[in-house]
C-alpha cells in the first residue's frame, strides 16, 4: 500500500478518524469498568471503618454525616451502631501540614471519645521514613487514649506522643489529624 | 532478522532500560519495592503490545506529518485502558503506582518502539517485539526492585526476612541511581565478554 500523502485534507481526515476510534473504545471501557471501581473505592472506605470502630451491624457509610471543624472546613463522621445503639464513630480526618502532600486518616474513637484505633487511608510521606506511620509501633500509642487528657503532640513540642525517628515533620501531621478529629467530633454532645 | 531474535533482543541486547536507558523516570520512581516494579512493567507492557499492534495496523494511513500526534493518541487510549482496569480490579498496586501509570504516555519506550519498530513493521513483528521489550522493561524493573526491596526494608515481595530497617538510601531516589547505574554497569560488562 501506498504512504497516504501529507496533505490537509488526508491529515485532518486520519486524525479526526484516530480520535473518534479511541474514544468510542475508552468509552466502552470506562463503562465495562465504572462499577468494580466505584465497589472497590466503598470496599475500601467500609474496610478502613471496619478496622478503627469496635463492632456494628449497620452501614456507617449510609448514616455518615458532616461536622465542622475548627479552620471553616468540615469532616466526615461515621458513626457505628448494633441495634441503633451507638458503638463507636469513625472520623476522616486529614492534615496538611505532612512532609509531602495531604495525610487522610480514619481515626475511630469509642462512645467516651478516647482512641479506638486509627488506620491511615492515603499518605505520600518519604518512604522508609515517613510512611512508618502506618506501623503499629507508632500507631498503637494511641489506642485507648483519651485526647483530653493525652497531649496529641510529639514529645519535641511538650507532648505525650513517641514521634517516629526521622520522621518528626509526618509525626506532627499525625498528631495534627488526630487532634482535628477529635475536636471535631467533641462539638457534638456525648449522647 | 527471525521472530526469536526479534523476541529476544528486548532482554539484554536492545534492553529498553539497561542498554538503550529509556524510560528512567518510572524506572527510578517505582522500583521501591520488587512488586510495584513489576506491575509498572506489566502494566507498561500491556501498553507496548496494544500500541506497537494499532500503530503496525494504522501506520500506512497515517500521513507522515501528523504521525506522532496520532501515535501518542493511540498510546494515550491504551494508557488509560490500563489505568481505569487497575483502579477496578487492582486498587492496592494501583494506589501505589499513583501517578506513574498516567505518565506511561510520556514514556520513552513506547513512543520509541512506535517510531522506531511499529511503524515500520508488518503487525506480527511488531506484536514479538511489544512482548519482548515489555518484558524487557519489566525484568529490569523487577531486578532493580528486588535489589532495592531487599538491600532497603530486608524483604522480597513483601515477604520480610531479615529484622531491622535495612540501607534506608536504597528505598530512597539516590539508591535508585546508585542501584541503577551498577546493574548498567553489570550488563555492559556482561555484553563485552
Amino acid at each position: 500500500m501506498a504512504k497516504t500523502e501529507s496533505t490537509f485534507k488526508n491529515m485532518l481526515l486520519s486524525l479526526t478518524l484516530i480520535a473518534l476510534g479511541a474514544s468510542i473504545a475508552l468509552g466502552f471501557v470506562y463503562e465495562y469498568t465504572k462499577g468494580p471501581i466505584e465497589l472497590s473505592n466503598r470496599n475500601r472506605q467500609l474496610e478502613a471503618i471496619r478496622q478503627v470502630v469496635p463492632e456494628f451491624n449497620n452501614n456507617p457509610a449510609d448514616e455518615m454525616y458532616k461536622l465542622p471543624s475548627d479552620n471553616g472546613d468540615s469532616l466526615e463522621i461515621y458513626p457505628s451502631k448494633i441495634e441503633n445503639k451507638i458503638t463507636g464513630y469513625a472520623v476522616k480526618t486529614y492534615s496538611d501540614k505532612g512532609y509531602s502532600g495531604t495525610i487522610f486518616l480514619m481515626v475511630g474513637f469509642k462512645p467516651d471519645r478516647t482512641i479506638n484505633n486509627i488506620s491511615v487511608l492515603d499518605q505520600k510521606e518519604t518512604p522508609g521514613l515517613g510512611t512508618k506511620m502506618k506501623d503499629s509501633k507508632f500507631k498503637e500509642q494511641f489506642n485507648g487514649k483519651d485526647p483530653s487528657l493525652f497531649k496529641l503532640k510529639v514529645k519535641k513540642d511538650g507532648g505525650q506522643v513517641d514521634a517516629i525517628t526521622a520522621a518528626t515533620i509526618s509525626s506532627r501531621a499525625f498528631c495534627d489529624a488526630v487532634s482535628k478529629a477529635y475536636s471535631t467530633l467533641n462539638k457534638e454532645k456525648v449522647k | 532478522m527471525n521472530q526469536l531474535q526479534n523476541f529476544t533482543k528486548g532482554f539484554i541486547k536492545e534492553n529498553p532500560i539497561l542498554v538503550l536507558v529509556l524510560g528512567t523516570c518510572p524506572t527510578l520512581a517505582t522500583t521501591s519495592s520488587a512488586l510495584n516494579g513489576m506491575g509498572m512493567g506489566l502494566a507498561t507492557t500491556f501498553v507496548l503490545i496494544g500500541s506497537n499492534v494499532v500503530i503496525s495496523l494504522l501506520a500506512p494511513v497515517i500521513p507522515d506529518k501528523v504521525r506522532i500526534p496520532a501515535f501518542i493518541v493511540v498510546i494515550a487510549s491504551f494508557v488509560t485502558v490500563v489505568d481505569l482496569l487497575m483502579q477496578a480490579y487492582v486498587p492496592s498496586l494501583y494506589q501505589t503506582l499513583g501517578i506513574f501509570i498516567p505518565l506511561i504516555v510520556v514514556n520513552c519506550i513506547v513512543l520509541g518502539r512506535a517510531e522506531a519498530f511499529a511503524s515500520k513493521n508488518t503487525v506480527l513483528s511488531s506484536f514479538i517485539d511489544g512482548i519482548g521489550m515489555g518484558l524487557g522493561f519489566t525484568l529490569a524493573l523487577g531486578i532493580l526492585g528486588s535489589f532495592r526491596e531487599v538491600a532497603g526494608s530486608g524483604s522480597i515481595f513483601g515477604f520480610k526476612f531479615i529484622k531491622g530497617d535495612g540501607i534506608l538510601v536504597f528505598i530512597l531516589a539516590p539508591g535508585a541511581f546508585i542501584a541503577l547505574g551498577y546493574l548498567i554497569a553489570l550488563v555492559n560488562r556482561i555484553k563485552k565478554n
